[in-house]
């Protein structure tokens, strides 16, 4: 296991710059959205912006989902090719009225990779609204499970347990390895821009799969699920952890750099749109606990 | 009957004039005009007289002033004999008159069955009679001129589908050609039809009843009305708009007007109210407490009063989505709507238009679905019952009868598994697991089976079961025999309530993954064994990847098709093939111990 990791101060301001950028990023394009345009159309702004705003790699590029896409019904439910669904990719699907729409992106800045998750829509959606809500209880819930040091599958089927006792589906199960969070590392440094393969960052793929060449070795796994190859505690590092539910037609997610050291865990920054709107509603008792 | 026959006593008779002819008016109830009782007047059709409404003026004049004439040509009322005396436009003024003689200030609630519905209609909707009619209640009668844009507009679409209806209705309407056949259907009431006819209602409508003293006459007669009226107003329909509040009361059994005809009526008229009843044409004859409830929650609420949740229920909204409002008007109770196939059953319905009740031993968990239900646009509640005590099933029914009246659709869902052995099976296992599988589809079933009877509501009654119901196992004995009763209890009850057009329905699914297996008791092993054993059980269940969705979505088909029994998984369609093509291989089967 990846002992002794500390995290340095100087670390973990890169990373939280990286989030603070692909949040602005998120942010900026979200208030240019207005109906018609394309989840294609919403992906290349951001990939502009990121890029614009000095971004020269990335986890992945930007996706954009709209309306019933956000929440991954149909095909892309199924387990096929592991989990790994083209319908995936930003469509032809147009942004109407009131459609939910999720924006997901993971800009690397400086050699530190964000990757988040950015869910709203132009008008008014009640049920996007309380799925919204209800996100901020895994926030809570992951964060305190983390630091009780349980096992990280463990942790992913309580997450699963909320799912099914708020009434709502347990989506991120339709990413790649049905995954919950993943790892990210910190790469070099350069001016360069570099590769993408497939909208997936060359660098950051490689650092993932290293990630499970070594965590094989070591008994653990940088893909945190509910199943078996996540039976281990909590490994120090920096998760990109992806909470995404799903309710009839509408889905929403927030995703966020939780920082695991030997000892604690922590979100690596509270100051998130999420973290601001649940603020903003009230919930605040339960936003503090966050 | 005692109240019928003292009310008949105090009616005070009246002749009022309307051009030419005299009515025959008779006023029940507290007959000054200074009274300040609302004033329902009521208007029979064909081939009745005022008669026709004898069982329900007793309970109505208790709390209003009940007013019902002899239309023209009926009763003994004044029997014109020109053809173009029965068009619409007299039949108004004779309406116009009698408002004018028993309620000349107050405006009356109207209420009208067949012709008298027809003709009401054109009051209604016409200036003769305007702001002098507060409420309509319309039994089995439609506009004609409504009816004559509704063949036009079906017809043009050119769709099959919309002819077809045009051609059915038709076919609801052959007496209506053999009327305009000269001299046949007088003929036929003077040749001794009258004797015949109560003998024919009771033949066909199940109504017993004596023949009204003019019987031959209005038959004879009345049929001027559709000689006068029909063919002129369906070729040329009028547009007839109104903004009197409009109760139509649906007979769904009518064998003289098909439903179809009341489709897209909220296009004329502002505020629609509709209530369907398991009846035939009849329906102030055969359900008259139905129809004074009706009528008095209408008039009440028209009055100013609370509007009941079963009228407001029955409100017809238009504007939202056709096609994802199918159970709008309807009331779904789920028991077990907390979690799994019951939670995911409830939230299908509420989608699509249903008021909804979860009920669920665990509270929270209902109320949790019923928020989602809310979500979704739907009128939603939450209880908190244990299904297999009587006392609280008894108090829940009560509470919905109460507060909601009777339900449409009944879910029980309800359940908990159990596994192990016959032998290692306790008594008080047994106690449990009948409790609730069996006991609360009971209790479930006879509450609100009784309720939906009483409300003329040709619900539906989902039982649900399971695929053991015919699959035996070894291993599974008491929930097995639990699901088995649920089936063979469903089987009876459907028979029995068939006549009643009440459905009923087993759903049989297969392995669902749902929260039951997380909670289901395996008796005669040790705590760690159960647990390991019910993680086996889960891990089985989520490979087989069958949800909740799958069992909603059949029971809803179910519901819509009126189908008997449905299976849902191919290891129930399976197990019922082999269990009828192989039951000893069946049995044999039983015998294997799978290990979880």
């Amino acid at each position: 296991m990846s002992k002794g990791w500390d995290p340095a101060i100087a670390d973990l301001d890169g990373f939280r710059e990286a989030q603070q950028l692909a949040y602005r990023c998120a942010e900026a394009i979200a208030d240019e959205l207005t109906p018609g345009i394309s989840e294609r159309e919403t992906a290349a702004l951001m990939q502009h912006w990121l890029a614009a705003n000095g971004a020269n790699d990335c986890f992945h590029q930007p996706f954009a989902w709209f309306g019933d896409r956000t929440a991954f019904r149909g095909f892309i439910g199924f387990r096929h090719f592991g989990g790994f669904n083209p319908a995936f990719y930003p469509g032809s699907r147009k942004l109407e009225e009131n459609m939910p729409y999720i924006l997901d992106c993971a800009p690397t800045l400086n050699g530190y990779t964000a990757d988040i998750g950015y869910s709203g829509c132009i008008g008014e959606n009640r049920i996007l609204d309380k799925l919204m809500d209800d996100l901020l209880e895994y926030r809570v819930l992951i964060l305190d499970l983390v630091k009780q040091r349980k096992q990280l599958s463990e942790i992913s089927q309580a997450v699963d347990r909320l799912c099914a006792k708020h009434g709502y589906e347990p989506r991120h199960k339709a990413y790649p390895f049905q995954v919950l969070a993943h790892r990210v590392e910190k790469l070099d440094a350069d001016e360069k821009k570099h590769r993408s393969v497939l909208n997936f960052g060359v660098r950051n793929i490689g650092k993932l799969v290293g990630d499970m060449t070594k965590g094989r070795r070591e008994g653990w796994s940088p893909l945190w699920s509910s199943g078996h190859a996540s039976d281990h505690p909590p490994t120090p590092g920096l998760w990109a952890v992806e909470p995404h539910l799903g309710f009839r037609g509408v889905g929403a997610k927030w995703e966020e750099l939780l920082v695991v050291t030997e000892e604690d865990a922590f979100w690596l920054d509270d100051d998130v749109p999420q973290v601001r709107r649940w603020l903003s509603r009230g919930l605040e008792p339960l936003a503090k606990a966050a | 009957m005692s109240t019928q026959i003292k009310a008949q006593a105090e009616a005070q008779t009246l002749r009022v004039r309307s051009g030419d002819v005299e009515l025959a008016v008779k006023v029940y109830g507290d007959t000054r005009q200074t009274a300040k009782q609302p004033v329902v007047v009521l208007v029979h059709g064909y081939p009745d007289s005022n008669h026709v409404w004898n069982k329900v003026v007793g309970p109505l004049s208790a709390r209003y002033r009940v007013v019902a004439y002899d239309v023209r040509g009926a009763g003994e009322s004044t029997v014109p004999t020109h053809t173009a005396a029965y068009e619409l436009e007299h039949l108004v003024a004779d309406l116009a008159a009698v408002v004018d003689a028993v309620s000349p200030e107050q405006p009356i609630h109207l209420v009208a069955h067949d012709w008298g519905s027809i003709q009401s209609w054109e009051a209604v909707s016409t200036e003769r009679l305007k702001g002098r009619i507060a409420s309509y209640t319309s039994i089995s009668g439609p506009s004609l001129d409504h009816a004559g844009y509704w063949v036009m507009q079906r017809l043009r679409s050119a769709a099959p589908g919309e002819i077809a209806k045009v051609a059915n209705q038709l076919m609801h309407s052959w007496y209506i050609g053999a009327f305009h056949l000269p001299l046949a259907a007088p003929l036929a009431w003077k040749l001794g039809l009258d004797q015949l006819w109560p003998k024919l209602l009771e033949r066909f409508e199940g109504i017993r009843g004596e023949s009204a003293p003019t019987q031959s006459s209005d038959g004879q007669h009345g049929v001027n009305l559709y000689r006068a009226n029909v063919a002129k107003r369906l070729l040329s329909p009028r547009e007839r708009r109104t903004s009197v509040p409009v109760q139509l009361v649906v007979p769904t059994r009518d064998r003289f007007v098909s439903l179809e005809l009341l489709e897209g009526l909220d296009q004329w008229v502002d505020e629609l109210w509709r209530r369907d009843v398991a009846a035939g044409h009849w329906l102030q004859l055969s359900h008259p407490e139905l129809v004074v409830r009706y009528v008095s929650e209408f008039v009440d609420f028209i009055e100013g009063g609370e509007e009941p949740a079963a009228l407001h229920r029955a409100r017809v909204r238009s504007g939202r989505k056709p096609g994802n409002n199918k159970y709008a008007g309807k009331l779904a109770i789920v028991t077990g709507g907390g979690s799994g196939i019951g939670r995911e059953t409830l939230l299908s319905l509420a989608e699509q238009g249903a008021e909804v009740v979860a009920a669920d031993i665990d509270l929270a968990a209902a109320q949790r679905s019923a928020e989602l239900a809310e979500l979704l646009g739907a009128t939603a509640h939450a209880r908190k019952v244990d299904v297999g005590d009587a006392k609280a099933m008894e108090a829940f029914a009560a509470w919905v009868a109460n507060e909601l009246g009777a339900p449409d659709i009944v879910v029980n869902n309800a359940g908990i598994g159990m596994a192990g052995n016959f032998l290692d099976t306790s008594t008080a296992d047994w106690e449990k697991i009948l409790h609730v599988n069996l006991w609360g589809v009971i209790h479930g079933s006879r509450l609100f089976g009784k309720q939906m009877v009483a409300a003329g509501k040709s619900g539906h009654i989902v039982n649900v079961a399971s695929a053991l119901a015919f699959a035996p196992s070894r291993m599974l004995a008491a929930y097995a025999t639990s699901k088995a009763a649920v089936a063979m209890l469903s089987d009876c009850l459907r028979a029995e309530l068939a006549d009643q057009g009440i459905h009923v329905v087993s759903v049989c699914p297969g392995v669902i993954d749902t929260p039951i297996t997380g909670n289901t008791r395996f008796v005669g092993v040790s705590e760690d064994e159960q647990k390991r054993r019910r993680d086996g059980a889960k891990k089985l269940y989520q490979r087989r990847n069958l949800k909740p969705q799958a069992v909603s979505a059949a029971i809803l088909k179910a519901i819509d098709n009126n189908r008997q029994e449905v299976l849902v998984g191919s290891e129930a369609h399976g197990a019922r093939l082999l269990s009828r093509l192989s039951p000893k291989l069946s049995r044999r089967l039983a015998r294997m111990e799978l290990s979880l």
